[in-house]
């Protein structure tokens, strides 16, 4: 693997100098993702800027009842936070249905989000990867696709965006709070991610160099009332063969407000507005959950091996909602 | 008392659980270097030039082995091993190239500067059952006859008033042992010394000497610990030969490890099969005709041929029966040894069409396996020196509490969860190869035994040790074992459940041998030793049909909705004669067990035609069965005696717990959904959406 130097920084803004003047550094997190590509020479960055060490490591109450989590809490910690498991049930699930105890030790908040799509052509510096290396095609198109997205993708890229927390912060309007060179700026979350479109290695709409310092997530007093359904193909330490993220609040049998997103279908976790729509305003019944799911999925193009994630999507909008409606 | 059948903790436990066991790359070595393989990165194809000078410019790197510059070896038995010597590519992965450095960084580093341009033809590599290239080889692994008939199979077939026809596929499987191929390798004067991993130090050692050109005596191969092999390190592979070349050329010590992704494919791995299998029964459910027709593949390198349908030939008993194997020879690594290679993709398939069967007579699936049990061979016609398959499929029922399961489909559900149990026969033959081992008393009472046995993590040493204790008639505490280096007396691998018969007999018959040199009882004033070779007794020994039994138990639950199959509970009862340490016996089966269950569900390789090799190919990718799956798992064993086996009675316990097992778990799935599943694994991808699971 390339040779790289280690910087370890006093604070957010010498952190962000470093980027700005070294082209190729990049930020470690808990460098369960970064380490990895690394040694499989699919990122080479020269310069490592470990950001572990910086004051991000809080989950602070806001006074408007939303939650500020730090780029650097662990994924461990935020999923045992007592406000967690009480306020946003579906942000503890998310995070414990995700990789290992080992692993959830490490990660970070921030890094979780900007974790890189496991698609095998990714990973596989062998193969044609446009993220990878831009122009160079999609294996992934043509070839064994059946982990990969049904909505939103393109001829250059049909990559998965693989995090689970992502996909409940999504449903949660989550705002994310970055600096960059140019100071401090907040992005919702749903504007984070990009389509794949003709330019798949651009993930994020975040500018070269800039650090997400902390989630925000808004008061949602519903959100007690929430879960997060993940199916994959072992019983754990599997990313989503399809996950679901909902928040709904009823009043009487009316759905009087309702979040979902999922997981494993897209580019970014895929926030179902459609579906949320459908649900709105409507008394709830699991066959109205499975309407809205369709909706949602109506313009999805699923690919040689991955047609199961509809049926699949659709099942577990169903009970996830069914399960909160009866909660 | 014996000591045989204590259940006494691994000798080395202490040693593992706190990290001083030393595997292969975990030698302190002085000067020492790393090696890094370098892969082909096409599929097949002739290397037209090999640019260096990046590499070499790099920090670090001290040399790029390839084969215009590497060591000249001789062309050995295995074709796969004369490594880094014509400018050939024969599947894409092979090593073409190895990159020495100061540090496993560099050379990593180093290796993807190497620039190799190919000349590249066009391949195949995907198994089909009308493949243009099918052939019939000449036998199948080892050396079982490739076809067999008896009777008449088409008209017995035809005549039948019961009959299923049906055809299982299996993916390619790959071993993943936590160690992976890695060696340490040291010249000095002339002589080579490798700490290896691998399942046969004796074997490996003649192999290198062979290819090095060497009297054995001046090759020693030490494996005192061996992370996992499962048949993948059965002997020499590619590791070792490119470390051992590696160090003769820089003239430095080379440690030479490989990746996770290296180890799919260039160590082998089961082949794929299609499995066409015809059972007839009358209406009783007794077997009238059996054919077993398997497909899988070979490389164009060397010749290994699954001996898929071979377990059919002795399982069941039927008055016509055939099996056949055909092979296609594609540019892919050649397949190898994976825990019962045979045995276990072809009970899948046997154990499968037999639960169709019970569902086409409308007989229960234990019934019919009772009902269709033999004494005699059907293979070689003679009687089995013994045969517990009803006994382990009845202990099996009634532990597991099959009676009264309501035969139909579907009839279980709980919540989202369809409920179905399965049940499939098990069998792997019980052999032993020739061992020599030497048993010393010293003056201070206690005794010295010496095999050149593997431990690969399944408690060999300690069974060995015990065998010894009780061959001696001592305490096990006056008995210090030796094992794991090619320079104790020669042994044969941890293979094919061979080993503990194997190692065992020669171990008791040294110590009976110095049982007789001391016959005054009395701790001798100077070392006494004796010596002794089994090849013999081992080699003269009446062929007779040797079998191990077993029968399997699942219970799954599938989600309606979604798909999902988990394992509620698996249950296994073996008759593996006698069983020399209960806690390391029952850690293989229900360890044989587990990897049945990830065949079932969960284990595939994905091969991409275009590229000619298996796109997922590390643990987050190819799933393997973990802790989570598992939700209750059981081995019991019936206490079993049998003289004609070996010394030690013993049939080998390492393979018979993966044979069935995924033929039980598909059973199960079958039972709950009532969708049969012919294509593993069965994943809920084939399951979700079907019409009517719900």
């Amino acid at each position: 693997m390339r040779a790289f130097r280690y910087h370890r920084p006093a604070d957010v803004a010498e952190a962000v100098a470093v980027l700005a003047a070294e082209p190729q550094a990049a930020y470690l997190g808990g460098g369960t993702n970064l380490v990895d590509l690394m040694k499989l020479g699919v990122q080479r960055p020269d310069v490592l800027v470990d950001v572990t060490r910086l004051p991000l490591d809080t989950v602070e109450e806001l006074p408007d009842g939303g939650l500020r989590i730090g780029a650097t809490v662990r994924n461990s910690d935020l999923a045992a936070h007592p406000v967690v498991r009480r306020d946003y049930p579906v942000l503890a699930r998310a995070l414990l249905a995700a990789a290992s105890g080992q692993l959830r030790n490490m990660a970070t908040t921030g890094g979780n989000l900007l974790q890189r799509t496991r698609c095998v052509y990714f990973q596989d510096t062998g193969k044609a990867c446009n993220k990878r290396e831009p122009g160079s095609g999609c294996a992934a198109l043509h070839g064994q696709n059946r982990d990969l997205a049904v909505l939103d993708w393109s001829e250059q890229c049909v990559a998965t965006h693989p995090s689970d927390l992502a996909v409940a912060l999504a449903a949660l309007d989550t705002v994310v709070e970055v600096h960059g060179s140019d100071g401090a700026r907040d992005i919702p979350i749903a504007d984070l991610y990009r389509s794949p479109g003709t330019h798949p290695e651009r993930e994020t709409t975040l500018a070269r160099g800039a650090l997400i310092t902390a989630v925000r997530v808004p008061p949602l007093p519903a959100a007690r009332r929430s879960t997060y359904l993940k199916v994959r193909d072992r019983a754990s330490f599997a990313f989503a063969a399809g996950s679901v993220a909902a928040v709904l609040d009823l009043d009487g049998d009316v759905v009087r407000d309702v979040r979902l997103a999922y997981g494993a279908v897209a580019h970014r976790p895929w926030r179902a507005y459609r579906a949320e729509e459908e649900l709105r305003g409507r008394p709830f019944s699991p066959e109205l959950a499975a309407r809205a799911a369709d909706a949602e999925l109506a313009e999805a193009r699923p690919l040689r091996h991955n047609g199961f994630k509809l049926p699949l999507t659709r099942a577990i909008t169903v009970r996830a909602l069914t399960e909160l409606a009866s909660s | 008392m014996s000591t045989v059948g204590q259940a006494y903790p691994r000798l080395e436990g202490r040693e593992k659980v706190t990290g001083t066991a030393r595997y292969a790359v975990e030698y302190p070595v002085d000067g020492v270097t790393y090696g890094w393989a370098v892969p082909s990165t096409v599929v097949r194809g002739r290397i037209t030039r090999v640019d260096t000078t990046p590499a070499l410019a790099s920090p670090g790197v001290l040399a790029v082995l390839h084969h215009g510059n590497a060591p000249r070896i001789a062309p050995g038995q295995q074709p796969e091993l004369w490594l880094l010597q014509e400018p050939l590519v024969h599947y894409r992965g092979e090593y073409v190239a190895v990159v020495v450095a100061t540090s496993l960084e560099a050379a990593r580093e180093g290796a993807r500067l190497v620039r190799i341009d190919y000349d590249a033809g066009p391949h195949s590599t995907v198994l089909t059952d009308d493949h243009p290239g099918l052939y019939k080889p000449d036998h199948v692994n080892p050396s079982y006859p490739t076809d067999t008939a008896e009777g008449d199979f088409d008209a017995g077939y035809a005549a039948a008033p019961v009959r299923v026809d049906a055809t299982y596929r299996t993916p390619a499987y790959h071993n993943n042992p936590m160690e992976p191929h890695a060696t340490t390798a040291q010249w000095r004067d002339g002589r080579l010394l490798v700490h290896d991993s691998n399942q046969g130090a004796s074997s490996v050692q003649a192999t290198l000497a062979e290819l090095f050109e060497l009297p054995p005596e001046s090759v020693r191969v030490v494996a005192q610990h061996v992370g996992g092999g499962f048949g993948s390190k059965g002997y020499a592979k590619a590791a070792v030969v490119l470390a051992a070349l590696a160090a003769r050329h820089v003239d430095r010590p080379v440690k030479l490890a490989l990746t996770r992704q290296q180890l799919f494919g260039p160590i082998g791995y089961r082949t794929p099969t299609i499995q066409r299998v015809r059972l007839a029964a009358d209406t009783d459910g007794r077997l009238t005709a059996i054919c077993h027709d398997a497909i899988s593949q070979t490389s164009t390198i060397h010749e290994f041929a699954e001996q898929t349908a071979v377990y059919t030939r002795s399982m069941y008993a039927a008055p016509h029966r055939r099996t056949t194997h055909r092979l296609a020879r594609l540019d892919v690594p050649t397949p190898f040894w994976m825990r019962a290679p045979g045995e276990c993709p072809g009970a899948y398939a046997l154990e499968s069409a037999m639960d169709e069967l019970a569902v086409a007579v409308g007989i229960d699936p234990v019934e019919l396996r009772i009902r269709n049990d033999t004494d005699i061979d059907p293979d070689q016609g003679q009687p089995f020196t013994s045969r517990n398959l009803v006994a382990c499929l009845r202990d099996g029922a009634q532990r597991f509490g099959w009676a009264g399961r309501d035969p139909s489909p579907r009839a279980r559900r709980d919540g989202r969860w369809l409920i179905g149990t399965g049940v499939a026969g098990s069998s792997y033959p019980a052999r032993a190869r020739p061992s020599s081992a030497t048993a010393t008393a010293r003056p201070d009472g206690s005794f010295l035994v010496r095999v050149n046995a593997t431990d690969i993590g399944t408690g060999a040493r300690t069974a060995i040790w015990q065998v010894a204790a009780d061959a001696l008639g001592v305490p096990p505490e006056r008995v210090e074992i030796r094992i794991g280096d090619s320079a104790l007396p020669t042994a044969p691998v941890a293979g094919g459940s061979m080993g503990t018969s194997s190692w065992s007999w020669a171990v008791i018959r040294a110590a009976e041998a110095l049982r007789e040199k001391l016959r005054d009882g009395g701790p001798p004033t100077d070392e006494v030793t004796a010596e002794a070779d089994t090849a013999e007794e081992v080699g003269g020994q009446p062929t007779r049909p040797r079998y191990a039994y077993g029968a399997q138990f699942v219970e799954v639950r599938v989600d309606a909705d979604t798909g999902e199959v988990r394992l509620n509970r698996m249950l296994g009862v073996f008759a593996a004669g006698r069983v020399v340490n209960p806690t390391t016996a029952r850690s293989q089966l229900i360890g044989g067990m587990t990897m049945g269950l990830s065949m079932a569900l969960h284990e595939e390789g994905l091969l991409d035609e275009r590229y000619g090799d298996w796109v997922n190919h590390d643990l987050a990718t190819y799933h393997i069965t973990g802790c989570a799956d598992v939700e209750s798992i059981e081995a019991y064993w019936l206490d079993e005696r049998d003289d004609e086996l070996n010394p030690a009675g013993v049939k080998g316990i390492g393979e018979i717990g993966i044979v069935g097992a995924a033929a039980a778990v598909a059973n199960a799935v079958h039972h709950a959904t009532g969708v049969r599943i012919r294509e593993l694994p069965i994943r809920l991808d084939k399951l979700v959406g079907v019409s009517g699971l719900a």
